[in-house]
């Protein structure tokens, strides 16, 4: 999605803006960080409402496989409640990785085994997040140590 | 009124020495502010080097008709010096926001000068004469021997060479946590305000030890901050007006005689957002950047990013003239993000009599509306176009896509790092100064040197 990606974009280029602000000459100007905080919000809001739409675009058409025009229109009505109910979780940026593999799982019908299905570019996780792997890898590695003490 | 302007003084490079049309230029002399003052006979300079320079309008000489009205350096000063609050760790910058003059009263000039946080009062005077003829000191100044004084003389006023000194009356500091954006002399001589982005204070020109807070919009908690303050002014004939604009594009009109805190206006003038245009950087380009009264009080002009809008005071649902400054830009927003030029503050400015507004734009162009005639032009400032007596060429900038004539410019080789921010025009006459980065160039409405 065109949107997703520009929105993304300003986003990514106001965090480095704010950031580079701090160290700039003549301390913290209000001004100029309060026009980058309102664009990256409104970037933020576009983004997310461009993600829950191209998410139930993505299950209308998973859905239409089997071409039955009524099926798809049931379907649909079921994911839509899904959609409302996933956006508090959206607002969150940190659950946004956890949220969008939920919506994969939704999208496959549920297999029992947890798929790790090639992401799309709409559903992937935005790269200007901190990563939440590296934590969990060195809990795991603590734990072992510890337990073979 | 638009008719052909000409070059007054060709490109007076204020600090950099360099003849050299390619010489680089250091940061401090980039020039931040410029101000004529009242009466138009001395023009006064800021630069990011905390420096103010001078110009002095040279007399008509009638032995040479046609050289009357040059302006030429009258005095060079540092005003403001960099400094460093210790308390929050931060460096203030000693870049000159804002000059403003005081109207005359004796024989002396005085301005005010501010950076981010202290506004200084500058006395300019002149001594042209010397006395001579000390009883007890010689020539030199040294001492004399008493045993060689045989009789007493008056000491007498002696010519001299013209010296021009410049001393810090009044400092005013402290008053200021955000960064000052604006200051204005009030019309009672007496008074004067200066504006940061949260908070405008009211000073004595004579008390430097106090002032008082007339606009506070700092909110309880500053997550909810949503708009800031980014400019001033002093009503021109009424003292108990003025007005203030923010960075969501609305004006504020306030009386002070109607509460000792001036947080509630008298009146609020905002244009309805176009639903259509709104884009992610709808909130940035609708901040306005400078506001100015007319020479009237009748009228008010703003600059946002991309249009210069002309309010009537008596109606504050929508602006009575829009002008489209550079609208070619509006579908280079985001890269105009990307490399900061989004966030450039253009100043504007009304001719004296209120008829012509002239404000900045990019590749060193500037632009000029005639209200009346409804005809506008864009010149250009720049060291090729302006040699002495020459006569600036109009210049058009053409969209992309669009019909394409002789000598016009695209939108995409336009050099957006040189920029117009601050331009003035003379009280009076048809003389404007522009600044375009390290450079003052100064021009003259050509049938007004016609005239004389």
């Amino acid at each position: 999605m065109e949107v997703s990606a520009e929105a993304k974009r300003i986003m990514v280029v106001a965090l480095g803006k704010l950031y580079s602000s701090r160290t700039q000459r003549g301390g913290l100007r209000l001004h100029r960080s309060l026009l980058l905080t309102l664009v990256m919000k409104s970037a933020r809001d576009i983004y997310h409402a461009a993600q829950t739409t191209t998410e139930s675009m993505e299950e209308e058409r998973e859905e239409q496989q089997p071409s039955e025009v009524k099926m798809t229109t049931e379907a649909s009505g079921t994911q839509e409640l899904q959609g409302p109910a996933s956006l508090p979780h959206l607002a969150a940026d940190a659950d946004a990785q956890g949220d969008a593999q939920n919506q994969d799982d939704a999208c496959l019908g549920g297999p029992p085994h947890h798929t790790r299905k090639r992401r799309g570019k709409a559903t992937a996780e935005p790269d200007f997040l901190p990563c939440k792997k590296a934590k969990l890898d060195l809990v795991s590695l603590t734990n072992s140590s510890v337990k073979r003490n | 009124m638009l008719s052909p302007i000409q070059v007054l003084c060709s490109d007076i490079t204020t600090l950099s020495l360099e003849p050299e049309p390619f010489a680089s230029y250091t940061e401090a002399d980039i020039i931040s502010t410029v101000e004529f003052n009242h009466t138009g006979e001395l023009l006064a300079t800021g630069d990011k080097g905390g420096r103010v320079v001078i110009f002095q309008r040279e007399p008509e000489s009638k032995s040479e008709p046609f050289s009357q009205g040059e302006y030429n350096v009258y005095s060079t000063f540092q005003s403001h010096e960099p400094e460093f609050d210790y308390l929050k760790s931060l460096e203030i910058e000693e870049k000159i926001n804002k000059i403003r003059w005081l109207p005359q009263q004796n024989a002396a000039h005085f301005l005010l000068s501010t950076n981010d946080k202290t506004i200084k009062l500058w006395k300019v005077s002149e001594r042209d004469k010397r006395p001579e003829g000390y009883n007890l000191k010689d020539e030199e100044g040294r001492i004399k021997d008493v045993s060689t004084v045989t009789s007493l003389q008056v000491p007498v006023l002696k010519p001299m060479d013209l010296m021009v000194e410049v001393s810090p009356r009044r400092v005013f500091a402290n008053a200021h946590t955000y960064h000052i954006n604006s200051i204005s002399v009030n019309s009672d001589y007496e008074t004067y305000m200066s504006a940061d982005d949260l908070r405008i204070n009211l000073w004595h020109l004579d008390i430097t030890d106090r002032s008082f807070n007339i606009v506070d919009i700092k909110p309880a908690n500053m997550e909810d901050l949503t708009e800031v303050i980014t400019a001033a002014e002093f009503h021109p004939l009424h003292c108990n007006l003025f007005v203030y604009s923010s960075s969501k594009g609305t004006l504020r009109l306030c009386d002070m005689r109607e509460a000792a805190l001036c947080d509630k206006h008298s009146k609020l003038f905002e244009e309805p957002e176009d639903p259509s245009a709104r884009s992610f950087f709808s909130e940035i380009i609708s901040s306005v950047s400078d506001v100015k009264f007319s020479h009237s009080g009748r009228y008010l002009l703003t600059r946002d990013y991309l249009t210069a809008k002309v309010w009537d005071l008596n109606m504050e649902s929508k602006p009575l003239e829009t002008y489209q400054v550079h609208d070619y830009l509006r579908s280079k927003l985001c890269s105009l993000y990307e490399n900061d030029c989004i966030f450039d503050k253009f100043e504007c400015a009304w001719n004296g009599s209120d008829s012509v507004i002239m404000t900045g734009a990019y590749n060193n162009f500037f632009r000029m509306f005639d209200r009346n005639t409804k005809r506008d032009v864009t010149l250009e400032a720049s060291r090729e176009s302006s040699k002495p007596r020459a006569v600036l060429k109009p210049r058009r900038v053409c969209a992309a896509g669009g019909k394409r004539r002789k000598d016009d410019i695209s939108v995409d080789s336009l050099d957006f790092t040189k920029k117009i921010l601050h331009t003035a025009w003379h009280p009076n006459e048809n003389i404007i100064a522009i600044a375009a980065t390290n450079n003052l160039y100064i021009f003259q409405d050509k049938l007004n040197s016609e005239m004389h």
